[in-house]
C-alpha cells in the first residue's frame, strides 16, 4: 500500500519534472519572482536577528535604584535589607550609605563647587535583576516602589528597553511581511498552475472520463506547485546571500574603524529550512486551491 | 452485466433524452445500440459507462447501482469500461505509444509491465511500427484504432463504443467491426453505438433501437 503510494508519487513527481525542463527559461523566471518576494521578509529577519545578536553582546544589565526617604531610620533600612534578600527576582543587590554617596559626591570637584554644606543625598540600594526582560524589569521596579520608606525608584538602561521593543517591532513586521508575501506567493503559484490545468484540460478531462480519481489527477500539479515554491525559495536564499556578501564588505570596513570584529551572520540551518520548506508548502498549497478550483470547474461543465 | 431499468435522463433546461428505457446486457454479450443521431444513443452509453447518473429509474453495473455511488467512487467503476469516444479524445501532445499509456498510469501500472501491454495493445490493431508517431499524422482510420488500443490496454471486461465507424469507408468500417468481434470472442462484453447498420451482422446479437429516447 505504502509502495504503491509511493511510487504513484514518484511517477508524478518524475513526469512534472520531465515537464518543467521543457521550458527552463520560465520556469527559472518563475523562481526568481518568487524568490524576489521571499528574499524581502528573508532579509529583513536576517538584520532583525543580526541586531539582537550583537545587541545580546552588549552585556549592560538594567539597574534598579531605589532611593529611601531622608527621615528612614537604620531599622527601616535593615528591614528593607532582609526584604531584599527574600525577593526571588533580585540577582544581587548592595546598599549605598547617604556617607559614602556624600563622599563619592564629594570627590567629583564639578559638584563639590555647588556649596552644599549638608548632605542632601538619601540611603540608596542598586538592585540588579535576576531577568532582564522589560517586563519583569518593569513589574520588579513597581513591586520595590511599593516598599515602605522608599522615596523614589530609578530604572536604569532605558535604551535597552527601546531596543528590545524595535526588536519586537521588526519581528512584527517580519510576521507581517511574511503574511502578505506568503499570500502572494500562493496567488502566483495558483496562478501558474491554473494555466497549466488549462493548457492540459483535455488530458484531464479524458482521464476522468476513463475512470481516474481526482487525487491521481491532482498529483502532479502538487508536486509542480512544491517545487515552484521549493526553488522560489532557493532563489530567496540564494538572493539574501548575495545581499549579506555586498553588504559585509562595507560592514568590515566600518568594524575597522570601530577596531571590532563584526560581521553580518547568515541564515541559521533553521531559519533557511524554515524557509524553503515554508516556500514549498506555501507552493503546494497555491497548486491545491487552483486545482481544486479548476475540477470544480470541470465538474460543472461535465454536468450540463 | 449492465442493466437498466426504467431509465430517464433529463438534462437541464427539460430535454429528456432517454424516457424509461429498460434494457439487460449479459457478461459476454455482443449489443448494438442504433437509431437516428439525436435518438439518445450517446446518452445511454454515458449513462452505461458511469459518466453520467440517471434522472430517475436504476443503471445497475456489474451489480452495483450507478445511482447511489458516492462520487468519489465513480472513477473505479469506470475502470471497468473500456471507452472509444465518438470524437476519439486523443491526446494530441503526445506520441502514440503515451496515448496509450493513459489508462494504465491512471491505475498505477508504470514500467516494464505497462510496456509490455501498451506494445500488445498496440500490436492489436496493427499501430505497432507507429508507436513514436504524433496522432495528427495518423490517418482517420489510424486514429480510430488507435483510440481502440487506448481502450483495450487496461483489460477491461466491458467495451463500449460510439460511432466507431462513423466517418470510415465501408472496407474500413468492416474490418473495425471485426475487430470489436473479435474482443467479443474472447469474452468481453462489446456494446457499439451506431446511426447505420452497414456493418452489423445479424448473428443473434442484442440490438437495442432508440427513437427519440425511447426503445423501440
Amino acid at each position: 500500500m505504502i509502495y504503491h503510494w509511493l511510487r504513484s508519487h514518484w511517477h508524478a513527481f518524475i513526469l512534472v519534472l520531465k515537464k518543467l525542463r521543457h521550458a527552463p527559461v520560465a520556469n527559472l523566471l518563475m523562481a526568481a519572482v518568487i524568490g524576489a518576494t521571499l528574499s524581502l521578509p528573508a532579509g529583513l529577519y536576517l538584520l532583525a536577528d543580526n541586531i539582537r545578536q550583537a545587541a545580546g553582546d552588549i552585556t549592560i544589565e538594567p539597574q534598579i535604584s531605589l532611593f529611601l526617604s531622608l527621615n528612614a531610620t537604620d531599622g527601616a533600612v535593615k528591614a528593607l535589607d532582609q526584604r531584599l534578600k527574600e525577593n526571588h527576582g533580585i540577582k544581587d543587590f548592595n546598599f549605598v550609605s547617604k556617607e559614602t554617596a556624600w563622599q563619592e559626591m564629594q570627590r567629583n570637584s564639578t559638584v563639590a563647587d555647588t556649596g552644599l554644606e549638608k548632605n542632601p543625598l538619601p540611603d540608596a540600594f542598586v538592585i540588579h535583576p535576576k531577568d532582564t526582560e522589560p517586563q519583569a524589569v518593569d513589574k520588579l521596579q513597581k513591586e520595590l516602589s511599593e516598599l515602605p520608606n522608599v522615596e523614589h525608584t530609578l530604572l536604569d538602561a532605558e535604551w535597552v528597553k527601546r531596543l528590545y521593543v524595535l526588536l519586537q517591532m521588526s519581528t512584527k513586521a517580519v510576521v507581517i511581511l511574511t503574511s502578505l508575501l506568503g499570500f502572494a506567493l500562493v496567488a502566483i503559484v495558483g496562478n501558474t498552475i491554473r494555466l497549466q490545468i488549462l493548457t492540459q484540460r483535455e488530458e484531464i478531462e479524458v482521464s476522468r472520463l476513463i475512470g481516474a480519481t481526482d487525487r491521481y489527477i491532482r498529483r502532479p500539479f502538487l508536486h509542480a506547485g512544491l517545487l515552484h515554491g521549493f526553488a522560489g525559495g532557493l532563489m530567496a536564499w540564494l538572493f539574501v546571500y548575495i545581499a549579506l556578501y555586498i553588504f559585509n564588505a562595507s560592514v568590515q570596513d566600518l568594524a575597522l574603524l570601530y577596531s571590532a570584529d563584526f560581521l553580518l551572520h547568515m541564515l541559521g540551518g533553521q531559519a533557511s529550512l524554515i524557509l524553503l520548506g515554508g516556500a514549498a508548502g506555501l507552493g503546494w498549497l497555491g497548486a491545491l486551491l487552483a486545482v481544486n478550483r479548476s475540477l470544480a470547474e470541470l465538474k460543472a461543465v461535465a454536468k450540463r | 452485466m449492465i442493466k437498466f431499468d426504467g431509465v430517464t435522463k433529463r438534462y437541464p433546461g427539460g430535454f429528456e433524452a432517454l424516457k424509461n428505457v429498460s434494457f439487460e446486457i449479459a457478461q459476454g454479450e455482443l449489443a448494438f445500440i442504433t437509431g437516428h443521431s439525436g435518438a439518445g444513443k450517446s446518452t445511454l452509453l454515458k449513462l452505461a459507462a458511469a459518466i453520467e447518473r440517471p434522472t430517475t429509474g436504476s443503471v445497475i453495473i456489474k451489480g452495483q447501482n450507478v445511482g447511489k455511488i458516492r462520487q468519489s467512487g465513480l472513477p473505479y467503476v469506470r475502470r471497468n469500461f473500456g471507452l472509444i469516444f465518438q470524437d476519439h479524445k486523443l491526446l494530441y501532445d503526445r506520441n502514440v505509444y503515451d496515448n496509450v499509456a493513459l489508462p494504465l498510469s491512471i491505475v498505477g501500472v508504470t514500467g516494464r509491465e505497462a510496456g509490455k501491454r501498451i506494445r500488445a495493445a498496440l500490436d492489436k490493431v496493427g499501430l505497432l511500427p507507429r508507436e513514436k508517431a504524433a496522432p495528427i499524422t495518423l490517418s482517420g482510420g489510424e486514429q480510430q484504432r488507435l483510440a481502440i488500443a487506448r481502450a483495450i490496454v487496461s483489460r477491461p471486461s466491458i467495451l463500449l463504443a460510439d460511432e466507431p465507424t462513423g466517418n470510415l469507408d465501408e472496407n474500413y468500417a468492416r474490418d473495425i467491426i471485426e475487430l470489436f468481434k473479435s474482443f467479443h470472442q474472447v469474452g468481453v462484453t462489446v456494446i457499439i453505438a451506431t446511426h447505420d447498420a452497414r456493418g452489423i451482422a445479424r448473428q443473434g446479437e442484442q440490438i437495442l433501437s432508440l427513437q427519440h429516447g425511447v426503445l423501440a
